[in-house]
């Protein structure tokens, strides 16, 4: 077989945004997509605990009937939405580090074993300062049964599973709003996933 | 019930990457994971990706002399950029969306926080281009050799010339940010960022001059083939 060894990774530096800018890329659900309406938001934190003011992110989901917008997930019985790729790009505040997607909250999809995953979100996270991304995922408080029974959960140390679980804001109904920090460092490192 | 396809991906070549700290580059010091990663079986949310559908391009963005929409052409030297998006088994990734940007050929860039070089601005250069990979994993920019610039990394601390890459391949797996150097670059052994990657994947990163890609009375040609993550030939085992 013929070497083809990946391309090493580099960091995406302080400009990516004049290319990877989100103009409203963050917004993932336009109007009238089906599924509940969520705003998640959060800031970055680096390992002093300063937010990081140049960070990437860029989320995957599946639509409300758990259905990927992907030549691999087959599954027709379960209908694509118009307007809805599942994918979405933020870049954090300069000012405050934050950020936001406005989606809707996506449906089970299947794992490995042929059962349903709780809820989630993939996330990747990249910077000035990463010379490589980070993943990890996004699942929700209110899904307390479907997170006991998800297997990624499952194999994330209990006391950090916190990390990877956000959180309604209070007061909050249309669209709910949900906290998740990403922090790259210290005692409440964001649990970052290899696979 | 129809079943996704799960492709399986082989285990990512962290030894061909990067570490995520650095120390020689500065930032990494705070921005790198200092727990273990957990790993994770791949499932259709690992193995599916925004790339095959997402991508919305028009034949304009691939050409940046031209693509600030001013009428006026950059200023700089012309070079075309081409190459194929492998995955590790050889084969062509068409339909994988490549976003590039870069500094102007006096190494400025056209972005609200860069103040600190007193190089000139190109009116007619933005520096962001576009394209997508056709049937066989071929892409081509046409842009201008970027400048070298100076970053606060250290004492007389400069970037070699690079133009930065973003490609969306076909599963979120695969999702790679990186660089495009030039080879004979005289920064090159001074740079952190570059040095960071091992020795031994570290030329994946040099852009060859070819000079069946130049065209003749009109533009220099580079040639940079660029892998991504690729399934993996025979099922791995997972630990379970
Ligand atoms: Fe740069």
């Amino acid at each position: 077989m013929a070497d083809h060894g990946e391309t090493p990774s580099q960091t995406a530096g302080p400009y990516f945004s004049m290319r990877l800018g989100s103009e409203g890329q963050n917004i993932v659900a336009a109007p009238g997509v089906p599924g509940e309406r969520i705003r998640i938001e959060g800031t970055v934190i680096d390992g002093d605990g300063n937010h990081v003011e140049d960070a990437l992110l860029e989320i995957w989901q599946a639509n409300a009937g758990g259905r990927y917008r992907h030549p691999d997930d087959i599954r027709d019985e379960i209908a694509l939405d118009e307007g809805f790729t599942g994918f979405g790009r933020a870049e954090t505040e300069f000012a405050s580090g934050e950020y936001w997607f406005e989606t809707i909250k996506p449906g089970p999809v299947p794992d490995a074993e042929g059962e349903f995953q709780a809820p989630h979100i993939s996330l990747v996270v990249q910077a000035r300062g990463m010379l490589n991304p980070v993943f990890t995922r996004i699942y929700f408080s209110d899904e307390d049964e479907a997170n006991a029974q998800d297997q990624v959960l499952g194999r994330v140390p209990r006391g950090r599973r916190h990390t990877l679980i956000a959180d309604p804001a209070a007061e909050s109904d249309d669209p709910k709003v949900y906290r998740f920090d990403v922090r790259f460092q210290g005692d409440d490192e964001t649990v970052f996933l290899d696979f | 019930m129809t079943e996704p396809i799960v492709t399986h991906y082989g285990p990512k070549a962290y030894d061909d990457h990067p570490p995520f700290k650095y120390p020689d580059y500065k930032s990494t010091v705070k921005r790198s994971p200092e727990k273990d990663m957990v790993h994770i079986v791949q499932t259709l949310s690992e193995t599916s990706g925004p790339g095959p559908a997402w991508a919305e391009v028009s034949e304009e963005d691939a050409d940046l002399t031209t693509n600030a929409g001013t009428g006026g052409e950059a200023i700089g030297e012309r070079i075309i950029v081409t190459g194929r998006v492998l995955d590790e088994n050889g084969e062509p990734l068409p339909g994988t969306l490549l976003e590039i940007w870069q500094a102007n050929a006096c190494g400025r860039y056209s972005h609200w926080r860069e103040t600190e070089f007193p190089a000139p601005m190109d009116p007619n250069f933005l520096g962001v281009g576009q394209c997508i990979t056709d049937a066989e994993g071929v892409y081509r920019f046409t842009t201008i050799k970027p400048g070298p610039y100076p970053w606060g990394n250290h004492p007389n601390a400069w970037r070699p010339a690079h133009i930065h890459f973003s490609l969306m391949g076909p599963s979120w797996g695969s999702r790679l940010i990186t660089q495009l150097y030039f080879q004979g670059d005289p920064l090159l052994p001074l740079d952190p960022i570059y040095n960071a990657v091992p020795a031994h994947s570290r030329e994946r990163l040099i852009a060859a001059y070819d000079h069946d890609v130049t065209i003749e009375n009109w533009a220099l040609g580079w040639r940079w083939d660029i892998v991504l993550r690729g399934s993996a030939a025979t099922p791995f085992e997972e630990d379970h």
